[in-house]
């Protein structure tokens, strides 16, 4: 019988509170922090999606931030043209996504290392430019969109709490399909290919399609945090493609930790909650977390998952004495 | 037709100031493996500094000369301090490493300087126009960069080529063991060409400057540009840099200049406003990524020097 | 006499000036095993490259079992039944001994679209993989992560994939490589077992192993063919001798 880890612990305990998070805004009246947490939410998700093609397909994608705006972009210009029906937008938005991760996804996976970084990157930016260039939905300005997504009675996107738990929901799901994902024997092929790519292809695997498809189930899934996104903020603009954008979404998968779905959680939240409070203390808070960024490269490689599991490692050898 | 030439002219200066830049990325990629997504910074710095000491000395070349050495010893130290801690790592260590960099120095610049940007403005004995040929003026300026980022070519060439540095830098670029094993001082040598490649970022950033505005983020557009023409030209080529830094320039500023005419002539108003600003602006996204799924190591892949 | 279950006919590679494979020609028959030899830069690991399509020949063409393989991908040499071990390491790393055998089993149980079940947990996967491991006598490391495994214990994981995939040819490239005498010794009664239901093309520089172990020799020098027969022809053959077993004998004394 395996004893909880540390890390477990943890992880459980974040999802519990992310649970309860609205029953404490709604007794502490603090809406703010109920808007700030239902973007932490969407943005985790979109880290997971991240981190299953980068933590255990060890494809480094600089250009995964393109899905969010593709997902957005879908809901806000079905929008604008006056529809609003939430089954008829999100299908879209995930539809576009994985497109769009087919096809980027095809032409770059036949190259690796920094050139796979490279062309990840200037796809995204062609994604970028285009979306950019459409003058009738906003251009550089964005695009404001007047109604949330529609589905029946009783969802209503209106409504905060709802739309948080909503977020949530699919997180946990999310994370679930991540990881059922990466312990199925697809999973197995995608971290093996990440581990020894050439061994991979001697023993028999022909890796590329298996790694396409980790980036088309990637790409929809950020897909679906885009249209979220969309609905939180009532707004998209080409900014949410751009590829610092996708540089945020590596350094909350990266701090985070790889070595497990939970990382991309304890990733986002700590990423926000540090901007958050960063920013209350000095406006410019980017100078500390820059090279906060570079020492938790340096000698915290595993990011929170694995500060957690070497601490817990440690306790347990300090409770009881270990065979 | 002299609005022709006049844009290749543009096409070869732009492409001229995107080489400064890629040969410092491919040095450093080539010789030192690694990846430096802050070498945009560096650029931004330089324009920074040369805005600043022009302010102070009132003389233009002195400025640019202060700013040229002000970024040599940024990069020197970035490199004393960080780099040397990155070499060897995964490149993804590299990349989230100096993304923090950038962040990093965009804030400290915004510190220093403030949230808007600053001007440069040109000293008024460049700030007119030369007879190229007869009836075709070129903005002296404009002209200068040429020359001297010619020059500077010229001088990488012979450095590398010709001098026993520049042979101990390919010799780097295919052996670094073997060079440490020669008894050369493999730090020493890092160092100096981190440093290198900073001057060169540092020139570009200052010599764009009165063209283009000095402001917070003017690295991050350019340094993908920089790098799109290092995956063209082959990482560790400087040759290939050059090539594909001319090439690269002359078809952004051409494709910018007459691809929304093009379109005009061949779609409606509408989808030609829409379609041609962005199509412009994709080419040469278009064409790096043509490139690579033709030839994954970049047309000229280490080895051509 | 049957057809011979290898073919490889005028195999030729060079990178740049280099010539590494020059007009290779070299059969192997089914159930024998046949050792390539030659010294150091002979261009024996080019070759189990080329035949295990890693690399693309420059000319010539390679026939398994009646059908040309040349032109064949990497992984689907797999599932034809020729298998390769790496002479340098090449194993995950990360992984468990188990969960590395488990993989090579995986490869050849049909495709690996499957997005939910436990690989883990499947014994059609866990039972071959113990299997091979059994047989290579890695059993009791099977839990443990493959990079804390000695450099013997790393060749002999080596051989178990390439066994887990149930192979009709295996091409081993120097599984003795760094091995200590006692380890040798394990390995080549190993391969006399294996011998007996495989065919095996044997690249190796131990010449004790090799002569115990081929029914058939082949030399290589600088990517050419000098020599190929059975072991007692080689030894005596004079052009070997001084090519090659000339420095070995200088070198054992």
């Amino acid at each position: 019988m395996k004893r909880a880890s540390l890390h477990d612990i943890a992880a459980a305990a974040l999802l519990l509170a992310l649970a309860l998070l609205p029953a404490y805004t709604q007794l502490t009246g603090n809406l703010f922090l109920l808007t700030l947490f239902t973007r932490i939410v969407i943005l985790a998700l979109a880290a997971a999606s991240l981190n299953l093609i980068l933590g255990y397909g060890g494809m480094m994608s600089f250009g995964h931030a393109a899905y969010l705006g593709i997902g957005g972009y879908a809901v806000g210009i079905l929008a604008y043209e006056h529809v609003y029906s939430g089954f008829v937008q999100w299908p879209v938005a995930l539809l576009a996504s994985a497109l769009f991760a087919l096809v980027i996804g095809a032409l770059s996976l036949r190259t690796r290392g920094v050139y796979f970084i490279m062309i990840t990157l200037a796809f995204a930016q062609m994604a970028y430019y285009l979306i950019a260039g459409l003058a009738r939905y906003g251009g550089d300005d964005g695009l404001t969109i007047q109604k949330p997504s529609r589905f029946f009675a009783p969802i209503d996107l209106t409504d905060k709490t709802q739309f948080y738990y909503l977020c949530l929901v699919l997180l946990y799901a999310s994370i679930y399909l991540v990881w059922r994902l990466t312990n199925s024997r697809f999973g197995m092929v995608i971290q093996g290919a990440r581990s020894n790519d050439t061994r991979m292809r001697a023993i028999g695997f022909p890796t590329y399609r298996y790694k396409l498809a980790c980036f088309v189930i990637a790409g929809t899934l950020c897909g679906l945090a885009g249209a979220l996104l969309a609905n939180q903020a009532n707004f998209v603009s080409p900014a949410m493609l751009y590829w610092t954008r996708s540089g945020d979404l590596i350094i909350m998968v990266v701090l985070g930790g790889m070595a497990s779905p939970f990382g991309a959680v304890f990733g986002a939240v700590a990423l926000l909650v540090l901007e958050e409070a960063l920013s209350g203390i000095t406006e410019y808070w980017q100078i500390i977390l820059g090279p906060l960024l570079l020492l938790v490269v340096l000698f915290a490689r595993g990011g929170i998952d694995g500060l957690l599991h070497s601490l817990g490692r440690r306790l347990n050898l300090q409770a009881k004495a270990e065979p | 037709m002299t609005l022709f030439l006049e844009q290749c002219l543009n096409g070869l200066q732009f492409g001229l100031l995107l080489f400064l830049l890629a040969a410092g990325l491919t040095l450093v990629f080539g010789i030192m493996d690694l990846v430096n997504l802050a070498h945009g910074s560096l650029y931004m710095i330089g324009a920074y500094f040369a805005a600043t000491f022009a302010d102070w000395t009132g003389s233009f070349l002195i400025g640019a000369a202060l700013a040229l050495g002000a970024t040599l010893l940024v990069g020197m130290a970035v490199e004393v301090i960080v780099m040397r801690r990155l070499y060897g790592r995964d490149h993804l260590d590299h990349v989230l490493g100096t993304f923090g960099l950038i962040l990093f120095f965009n804030e400290a610049v915004r510190l220093i300087w403030g949230p808007e940007g600053l001007s440069l403005p040109l000293p008024s004995w460049l700030n007119t126009a030369l007879p190229i040929l007869p009836g075709f003026d070129y903005s002296a300026y404009k002209f200068s960069i040429i020359v001297v980022t010619l020059a500077v070519a010229i001088f990488l060439y012979v450095l590398v080529m010709r001098t026993r540095l520049g042979m101990l830098i390919r010799a780097g670029a295919s052996n670094r063991e073997m060079v440490g094993a020669l008894g050369v001082n493999i730090k020493l040598l890092y160092t100096l060409v981190f440093g290198l490649g900073a001057a060169l970022a540092g020139l570009a950033g200052l010599m764009q400057a009165p063209i283009l505005t000095v402001q917070i983020g003017m690295g991050e557009n350019i340094l993908i540009l920089a790098f799109v023409i290092t995956v063209i030209g082959g990482i560790g080529s400087v040759r290939g840099a050059f090539v594909a830094a001319i090439f690269v320039g002359v078809v952004d500023t051409l494709g910018r200049a007459y691809l929304p005419d093009m379109l005009d002539a061949v779609l409606s108003p509408d989808a030609a406003s829409t379609a041609g600003p962005a199509l412009s602006s994709m080419l040469i996204y278009l064409l790096m990524a043509v490139v690579l799924v033709v030839k994954p190591e970049g047309m000229f892949s280490a080895g051509g020097r | 006499m049957s057809a011979p279950l290898l073919q490889v006919e005028g195999l030729a590679k060079r990178f740049g000036g280099i010539v590494a494979t020059d007009d290779l020609t070299l059969e192997v028959a089914a159930g024998e095993l046949h050792a390539v030899i030659g010294p150091n830069g002979a261009g024996k690991t080019t070759l189990i490259a080329q035949l295990a399509g890693q690399l693309k020949p420059d000319a010539g063409r390679i026939h398994f079992d009646g059908r040309d393989i040349t032109a064949l991908p990497m992984h689907r040499r797999s599932t034809l039944g020729l298998a390769r071990s790496f002479q340098i390491t090449s194993l995950f790393l990360d992984f468990s001994v188990l969960d590395n055998v488990a993989l090579a089993v995986q490869a050849h149980a049909g495709h690996s679209f499957r997005f939910w079940r436990n690989a883990r947990g499947e014994e059609e996967l866990r039972q071959p993989a113990r299997a091979a491991l059994e047989r290579v006598g890695l059993s009791a490391r099977a839990d443990r992560p493959a990079s804390a495994l000695s450099h013997g214990e790393h060749r002999q994981l080596e051989l178990a994939m390439a066994l887990a995939g149930n192979p009709r040819m295996l091409l081993l490239d120097e599984p003795m490589a760094g091995l200590g005498p006692e380890e040798s010794v394990a390995m080549v009664a190993m391969l006399r077992e294996l011998k007996k239901e495989l065919t095996i093309l044997l690249v190796e520089h131990d010449m004790e192993a090799v002569f115990a172990l081929a029914d058939r020799i082949t030399v290589l020098v600088y990517g050419r063919v000098i020599a190929s027969g059975e072991p007692s022809d080689i030894r005596a053959n004079a052009a070997v001798r001084e090519a090659y077993l000339g420095e070995q004998e200088a070198a054992h004394g």
